[in-house]
């Protein structure tokens, strides 16, 4: 009952599969990093809290580094190791 | 009332809506107007598809309602919110190429149009189409709420004039623009959301006496406000952890994104999407929250959450910047709620009545039919914002949790789990939509986490359970 023209070989789909992956350990690697220094730093007494720039030490690594972080990876990756496909016939643009 | 501030933000606003305008005009030309008045043609480039799905996603609850809470519950509700960044590169990379070529070979234009040539199944289509007007009528009664409140505290008028005057700009725009209005002037707004953000921030900085001061303020009135746990020590670990699932991953289920993702014109303008939105949604939900969290130090004492933002711009800017600042976050409203009646109005048209009630219709009646339901549609949510809750993020957020229940297996799964048939996406819709309304009444955020964490686990085990069992059904 599947779609007739849905072509399970075309190879765009083996693409668009890894990169799917590649989305999900990126956003692992989101949550160990806010997880680890928020609470990592943040649940200790208040009174003995290390400041950056003014922050609490466990907000600036957790959130606005975290937040950097994220944006400087998907630059790298979309950047280096994502593929242009075509949309119009099956296979590759040639590019 | 503040004159030049009124001034200055409705100018903005009377901006965007003259080139959305312009835009409609420009794209009437295209063959099939309902691939054109809900989709834009499928040509939308890198920026515009960044910013439209930035300035859909965030919308009251990040600019208004989110602030609010962060100026009661300091840097842990910061903390909460930044797990939005996720949205920024995951969704579009969960659903990416495949999702696109797919819905190209199904020439499907909504969601619903997905899941219909997926799974073949008429009670899919009429429960997906079912949960998307119910769900997305409470996001966009809690959108119609804040900006109602928005104008009201920048102008003084009454709730329900400036409720008013609200929805009749938004009606008279989105009734007459469609998808394609709607996205251009999207990342008009994203990029007056963006500078807007960038503004308040250093403005409220210098007011505030810079971030060690604030600090320092913050701690000796209360010491929580700098920690992860809220002010009275109530954000657990595992409540604001499970963030990460309602306002980061689940935000793939949810329709408006989803069907951006199907709307762009080559894997360039995707993948520069993927760059550009990463980098606005991070820099938007982290610093419009903080804002917040400082506005505690600059102005003590607000009482309604949803005032806050509004208070804040007027108290550290000169009231012409404050003005086009706080279009920011009306910009926000505007063009989420744009979306929610787009989608809507294209679910009801094209998922039910072109389907099931009359397939031969005419072109000249379909674009009536889709410009009076949309705008009837408006009327209605208008309406039912008249009498509103005090703080909107929670409506919104009911509304996310359920449809992120109902759809986010059937799509994801459908996509990439050959096996996944049409038993399971009914059982996983059903199950998801239920479980989540029955816990939220009788046994709200089980194991300390949000709901949606336990309803969406629920959902999966109905979707694998159901698909492997009926296997044998299909055929």
């Amino acid at each position: 009952m599947n779609k007739p023209n849905l072509n399970k070989k075309d190879p765009r789909f083996k693409i668009a599969n890894r990169e799917a992956l590649v989305g999900i350990g990126l956003v692992l690697f989101n949550f160990i990093w806010w997880y680890g220094f928020a609470y990592g730093l943040g649940s200790q007494d208040v009174n003995e809290y290390n400041y950056v720039f003014g922050f609490p030490a466990w907000f600036f690594y957790s959130c606005i580094i975290g937040v950097t972080i994220m944006a400087i990876l998907v630059f790298i990756i979309v950047k280096f190791f994502f593929v242009d496909v075509s949309f119009d016939e099956e296979g590759f643009e040639d590019k | 009332m503040n004159w030049h501030a009124t001034i200055s933000l409705f100018g903005s606003v009377a901006i965007i809506f003259i080139i959305g305008l312009f835009a409609s005009r420009k794209s009437k030309t295209s063959t099939s107007f309902i691939q054109d008045y809900y989709l834009g043609g499928r040509s939308l480039g890198g920026f515009v598809l960044a910013m439209t799905m930035t300035a859909t996603y965030g919308s009251a609850s990040s600019f208004i309602g989110g602030p609010g809470v962060a100026y009661n519950e300091g840097l842990g509700w910061v903390l909460l919110s930044v797990t939005q960044v996720a949205t920024g590169y995951f969704t579009l990379m969960i659903l990416g190429k495949k999702f696109a070529i797919i819905t190209k070979q199904y020439n499907a234009v909504t969601m619903v149009d997905f899941l219909k040539e997926r799974y073949q199944s008429k009670w899919v289509v009429v429960l997906s189409s079912f949960s998307i007007v119910i769900f997305l009528f409470s996001a966009m009664a809690a959108q119609w709420i804040g900006g109602g409140r928005l104008i009201q505290s920048l102008t003084g008028l009454s709730y329900d004039g400036a409720l008013f005057i609200f929805v009749i700009t938004v009606l008279i725009y989105v009734t007459f623009g469609g998808f394609r209005a709607v996205t251009l002037t999207d990342s008009i707004q994203g990029t007056i959301m963006f500078i807007g953000t960038l503004v308040l921030l250093i403005a409220v900085i210098i007011a505030g006496g810079g971030v060690t001061e604030i600090m320092t303020k913050l701690q000796v009135e209360n010491p929580n406000l700098i920690t992860p746990f809220g002010a009275d020590g109530t954000l657990t670990k595992a409540y604001v952890s499970s963030y990460w699932v309602l306002v980061g991953v689940g935000v793939v289920a949810l329709p408006q994104i989803a069907v951006r993702a199907m709307s762009y014109r080559s894997t360039k303008s995707f993948h520069r999407a993927l760059i550009i939105g990463t980098i606005v949604v991070g820099f938007i939900m982290l610093n419009m929250h903080l804002i917040g969290v400082f506005a505690r130090a600059v102005l003590p004492g607000i009482e309604v959450g949803d005032k806050v933002m509004p208070l804040i711009a007027l108290d550290v800017l000169p009231p012409w910047v404050a003005g086009f600042v706080l279009a920011a976050p009306l910009a926000a409203i505007m063009s989420t709620v744009d979306s929610l009646l787009l989608l809507v109005s294209s679910t009801i048209v094209k998922d039910i009545y072109i389907n099931y009630i009359n397939p031969n219709v005419t072109r000249k009646k379909v674009q009536i039919l889709s410009m009076s339901i949309t705008a009837i549609l408006g009327i209605i949510v208008f309406l039912l914002a008249i009498n509103p809750p005090d703080l909107i993020i929670w409506l919104n957020l009911f509304a996310i949790g359920g449809l992120e229940a109902a759809f986010i297996w059937p799509i994801v799964m459908g996509l990439y789990w050959d096996k996944g048939n049409r038993f399971g996406a009914l059982a996983s819709m059903i199950v998801g939509i239920s479980s989540y309304i029955l816990f939220q009444a009788y046994y709200p955020d089980p194991f300390g986490m949000h709901t949606v964490v336990s309803s969406i686990v629920l959902s999966f085990v109905s979707y694998i359970g159901f698909s492997l069992v009926m296997k044998n059904r299909i055929q």
